[in-house]
């Protein structure tokens, strides 16, 4: 008796460290495959539209007071971008920067910084979320996209707006590390959705996305795309980047990144 | 948590409250990478935050719709009257039964003792509404759509280190409740659970 009550003992102290290796070893399994990949994601749909329930189109993020604002705003991300085509603008302080608004709209444009900085701005402090957990309080200035979208006028087809950057943060040779964001139009009109062209009270500097980035201050980080390039009205995001929507929804982080 | 380099190879470190223990092999620095959790105890075993975080959000909304499932059955039902609220007699006796755990000495009787129904009421009410909570005062849209959130926890930071904290009690929770499962009675729990019958020895009392 006693003897096979200790094999049972053995057999289950066995057991308790073999079952927990193969239920491991399965979840990184189904971790990979598509199939459960699609089951895990299907929640950001469920996220999207019950937060969206819960939110008007107009319900604002907390705007903090000057004394909130972090000392040390972490960048992330790309810092310094290393194209050349980005260093030689930022050698001339930008001057020759044009951010160009296309896709599915009425009248094309061509932005410099000087046609941005003459437009109606919006000030804003607020608390950045990164999706590694971190937090910082900062000051943005910058024109809402809202002006920026109905100077050029949407068509009536466009879903997305699309945000190309001037970093390379895939480092790749064929330019599929290209940064670029995308957000609906639900955000893209938010008051406080804006391109940001001071931090701080200062110019924006490259560390943070010269000369330009995006504020969507209801989302993470990663939505906010620094060194603007382009904005295009899209009916779709398949056709770009892996057609997920973003660099890091490409790479597996939900477009929606509202929690 | 962090990976610090030394002489020796690398070491993980964890600081907490201003000291700092080295703590290589489970936090900071395991399996010759520098993460701050083992791989034995996170899914995906790998560092992938994208993956986790899909894990993390489907299964927060399979927990949040059973949990509401659970806890509207329950009051309607009067579970939580009948079964979980403990008796005055039980808060009284409250002594006797601690002494008589702590020499693993448990009742059998049909109703939970009032160590259970106290620390199932903390957990069903207590720990996992806060988990829920912190969890989404550390959302920015709904931050947003409920400020008050954050306010409760004054700051996203304090409502995550709370998110960590509550979950880390679960966690106790569930090891000390599968613990006792075990050692109370293995067979006759799990019946109980299943078929209802719960097999009390003759002489022990019974409430009914």
């Amino acid at each position: 008796m006693n003897k096979i009550r200790m094999n049972r003992r053995r057999f289950l102290n066995g057991l308790v460290p073999a079952a927990g290796a193969l239920a491991l070893a399965g979840c990184d399994r189904l971790s990979e495959a598509p199939w459960f990949r699609d089951v895990l994601s299907s929640s950001e749909e469920l996220t999207m539209r019950v937060q969206r329930f819960f939110l008007s189109p107009d319900s604002l993020a907390r705007e903090f007071d000057e004394a909130d604002i972090s000392p040390d705003f972490r960048a992330n991300g790309t810092t310094n971008p290393r194209d050349a085509a980005y260093r030689a603008l930022a050698a001339n302080n930008f001057a020759d920067w044009r951010l160009s608004v296309g896709g599915l709209v009425e009248r094309p444009a061509k932005l410099s910084l000087a046609d941005l900085r003459g437009m109606p701005a919006r000030t804003q402090i607020t608390r950045h979320d990164c999706v590694e957990g971190w937090s910082s309080i900062g000051k943005w200035t910058g024109v809402p996209l809202a002006s920026v979208l109905e100077q050029v006028g949407l068509k009536p087809d466009a879903r997305f707006i699309v945000f190309t950057c001037a970093d390379n943060l895939g480092r790749s040779l064929d330019g599929s590390g290209r940064y670029y964001e995308s957000i609906d139009l639900e955000d893209a009109f938010h008051p406080q959705t804006i391109l940001a062209h001071e931090m701080n009270d200062q110019v924006l500097p490259i560390p943070h996305g010269a000369p330009l980035r995006l504020r969507v201050e209801r989302q993470l980080g990663y939505k906010m795309a620094k060194y603007l390039m382009n904005i295009d009205a899209v009916d779709s995001l398949s056709g770009l980047g892996r057609g997920n929507g973003g660099y890091w929804p490409d790479r597996g982080y939900d477009w929606y990144a509202g929690i | 948590m962090r990976a610090e380099n030394t002489d020796s190879g690398p070491i993980g470190v964890t600081t907490i409250f201003g000291f700092s223990f080295q703590t290589t092999g489970i936090l900071g620095y395991s399996a010759e990478t520098s993460r701050g959790f083992p791989s034995w105890s996170t899914i995906p075993s790998y560092r992938s935050l994208a993956s986790g975080r899909n894990w993390h959000l489907f299964f927060a909304w399979v927990f949040v719709l059973n949990g509401l499932v659970y806890v509207v059955a329950s009051i309607l039902n009067r579970h939580v009257w009948r079964d979980l609220v403990p008796s005055l007699g039980q808060i009284r006796g409250i002594g006797r039964t601690i002494s008589e755990h702590v020499r693993f000495r448990f009742d059998h009787g049909r109703d939970y003792n009032v160590l259970q129904k106290l620390s199932y009421l903390a957990i069903i009410f207590v720990v996992l509404p806060l988990v829920i909570l912190a969890g989404l005062g550390m959302s920015p849209a709904m931050d947003a759509a409920f400020p008050w959130i954050v306010d409760f926890f004054s700051g996203r930071q304090t409502a995550r280190t709370i998110h960590f904290i509550a979950g880390s009690l679960i966690v106790l929770f569930v090891v000390v409740h599968v613990l006792m499962v075990l050692i109370s009675g293995v067979w006759n729990n799990l019946r109980s659970m299943i078929t209802g019958r719960y097999s009390v020895k003759s002489g022990e009392k019974s409430d009914e």
